[in-house]
């Protein structure tokens, strides 16, 4: 037994997280709001302003997760681990041109889920059904894997056991539930602070300690510094690598705690601003992918005070073990008070969104349709108290290899809902029959492929007139959804004629 | 404007520059290799790098010709 506890580490890192409390009980006061209300706990009452919202999607999306397991990929698979960086440059055309018109819309009609905004759309409570559960079911195993982050840092300063880990989420539960969208906003700007000041100090020191970049470059196995090149008929891993980042980046805004983060934006040019904006934030991202690099030139692998960790956490424990190597304990506590924090803005955003996309599109639309706005509001909160105990037995009692597979199996499905949910935004042609038809069709190939590789990965090998395509199970099967969804609208289209439209086009510029 | 004028955002020229990115960091043949490095880093991570500030960049110009467009549009309108 090596990890002894580092006593300095560990006051700054319990200090920092203490601070963050108080904030997000204080939250509840900031630009107060009338918290009984779902348009205000649960969307901060529409009110975030270019800076506020930059923090808050920042944290929202930039999970600690991400900040442990890309590189983690990286140090352990290579470049194929650097895919985040075109999927993060790939997201921001689409923030740009499609969501400020689900912001529109979403104000002029109240719409707070993405779910809500079908429902009005094409007129169908079953399709905002299956989006509202869909992306429920895609966001609670994600919620999950921030927990991961926050114990791999816990075991990081050598303490043991499941208690910090529960603690932590009874606090963050608390004050999530009584300050509800503020808490994470709020906290998302110390986060950022800590994460940013944390990579500037780890791509600085780093390479300076390990003789530059070049040498970092050149310890990194040669057949793992570049994507393998097609053979024959065969992409291979070039296709793969396209195809995760287009699928992921038409992903990502689908997600609900995405979509909270647009809509709780103060306008429209908001949300414009940010996707010129939030790149500073794909900047670190790269940056931090790279120290699964300088992971592997330090050799931490065989640093036999790290054997526990790895022998744990497998190659997530690589950026904790690099900081522990390279950083002094005060700056250790630093950085993993960052990716805790980190864990805990994107955890309560989620929990958030899946609260209301429960209490507005399941518990309103189907338990209680008549119910007054502060029974809503209440139901929510008790919404995002349940998702998040769910979260928690699911990391402390299933494997965390569970976690994972369901979180890739989420990305798969939640890219389902586009049809309805972005084509729906251009275009009201497409019949809810339709579209409903074309999701269980994606849901189901998408599936299938993931539970054909054994649900280990998501590349999937399509083979095409002679050629072998890898391609990201999300994206083939979202092109099956599409073709499905516009075959079979052309025919319904010539039946039935009733279109039950809630909005017009103004509503949405 | 003509009727309904304000529903629709015209499709300007300018937004063709949305494409470029997808076109730069898809098109992984072209940057799957090392060389030229700069300062160490191969060319397959700096080149990706340094997309994320070109592909904010060209959002730069959208975004001013339109809000441009929008004030003129709106001139008479009080929005």
């Amino acid at each position: 037994m090596t990890a002894a506890l580092d006593w300095t580490a560990i006051i700054v890192f319990a200090a920092l997280f203490s601070f963050v409390t108080l904030l997000g009980f204080f939250a509840a006061r900031w630009r107060k709001g009338d918290l009984t209300q779902l348009n205000e706990w649960g969307l901060g009452g529409r009110r975030f302003g270019t800076v506020v919202t930059w923090f808050l999607l920042g944290g929202d999306l930039y999970t600690a997760y991400t900040f442990v397991a890309v590189p983690a990929l990286m140090f352990g698979a290579g470049a194929v681990g650097f895919f985040a960086v075109p999927y993060t440059i790939l997201v921001y055309p689409i923030l740009f041109v499609v969501f400020p018109r689900l912001w529109s819309v979403s104000r002029k009609h109240g719409y707070v889920t993405a779910a809500d905004f079908v429902r009005g759309r094409f007129g169908s409570g079953t399709l905002a059904l299956a989006i509202a559960v869909t992306g429920i079911v895609a966001t609670m195993p994600y919620i999950a894997l921030q927990l991961v982050g926050i114990e791999v840092v816990i075991a990081g300063l050598g303490i043991h056991g499941e208690a910090p880990l529960i603690i932590a989420f009874v606090i963050l539960a608390a004050y999530t539930y009584t300050s509800g969208l503020r808490a994470p906003a709020m906290i998302a700007v110390v986060k950022d602070l800590l994460i940013y000041i944390t990579v500037i100090a780890a791509v600085i020191i780093i390479p300076a300690e390990l003789g530059g970049y070049a040498k970092i470059f050149a310890s990194v196995d040669p057949k793992n510094l570049l994507l393998a090149t097609p053979v024959g008929k065969n992409l291979g891993a070039q296709s793969a690598y396209a195809t995760l980042a287009l699928g992921s980046a038409l992903a990502l805004f689908l997600y609900p705690h995405a979509v909270t983060g647009v809509l709780s934006s103060s306008s429209r040019h908001v949300i414009r601003r940010n996707a010129v904006a939030l790149p500073a934030y794909s900047v670190a991202l790269g940056l931090i992918s790279l120290l699964g690099y300088m992971a592997v030139a330090a050799g931490v692998k065989s640093n036999p005070a790290f054997a526990d960790g790895f022998k744990e956490f497998g190659a997530n424990y690589a950026v904790p073990a690099l900081f522990l190597q390279m950083f002094p304990s005060w700056f250790v506590g630093v950085a993993f008070a960052a990716i805790a924090i980190g864990a805990l803005v994107p955890a309560a955003i989620m929990s958030i969104a899946c609260a209301n996309l429960f209490t507005r599109n399941i518990y309103r639309e189907y338990l209680d349709p008549n119910c007054a706005p502060a029974r809503e509001s209440q139901v929510a909160k008790i919404a995002s108290l349940v998702v998040k105990v769910g979260a928690l037995f699911f990391i402390i009692a299933l494997p965390t290899s569970y976690a994972i597979e369901l979180q890739l199996l989420g990305g798969i499905w939640i890219i389902q809902t586009l049809p309805a949910v972005l084509l729906g935004l251009y275009t009201r042609w497409l019949n809810p029959w339709a579209l409903l038809t074309g999701w269980a069709a994606g849901i189901a190939t998408g599936t299938w492929m993931a539970a054909e590789l054994n649900f280990a990965k998501s590349i999937y090998a399509l083979h095409i007139f002679g050629w072998t395509v890898p391609c990201y199970a999300a994206l083939s099967s979202l092109l099956l959804n599409i073709a499905v969804s516009v075959v079979l609208s052309a025919l319904l289209n010539m039946v039935l004629r009733t279109r039950v439209d809630a909005t017009v086009a103004e509503d949405y510029v | 404007m003509a009727e309904g004028g304000k529903a629709r955002r015209r499709f300007r020229l300018v937004h063709l520059l949305l494409i470029v990115p997808y076109i730069a960091v898809l098109w992984v043949p072209y940057f799957n290799r090392a060389e030229p490095a700069l300062a160490g880093v191969p060319f397959f991570y700096w080149y990706q790098m340094l997309w994320i500030v070109l592909g904010a960049a060209l959002l730069w110009p959208i975004y001013w010709v339109e809000e441009r467009g929008n004030k003129n549009a709106n001139k008479n309108d009080g929005a």
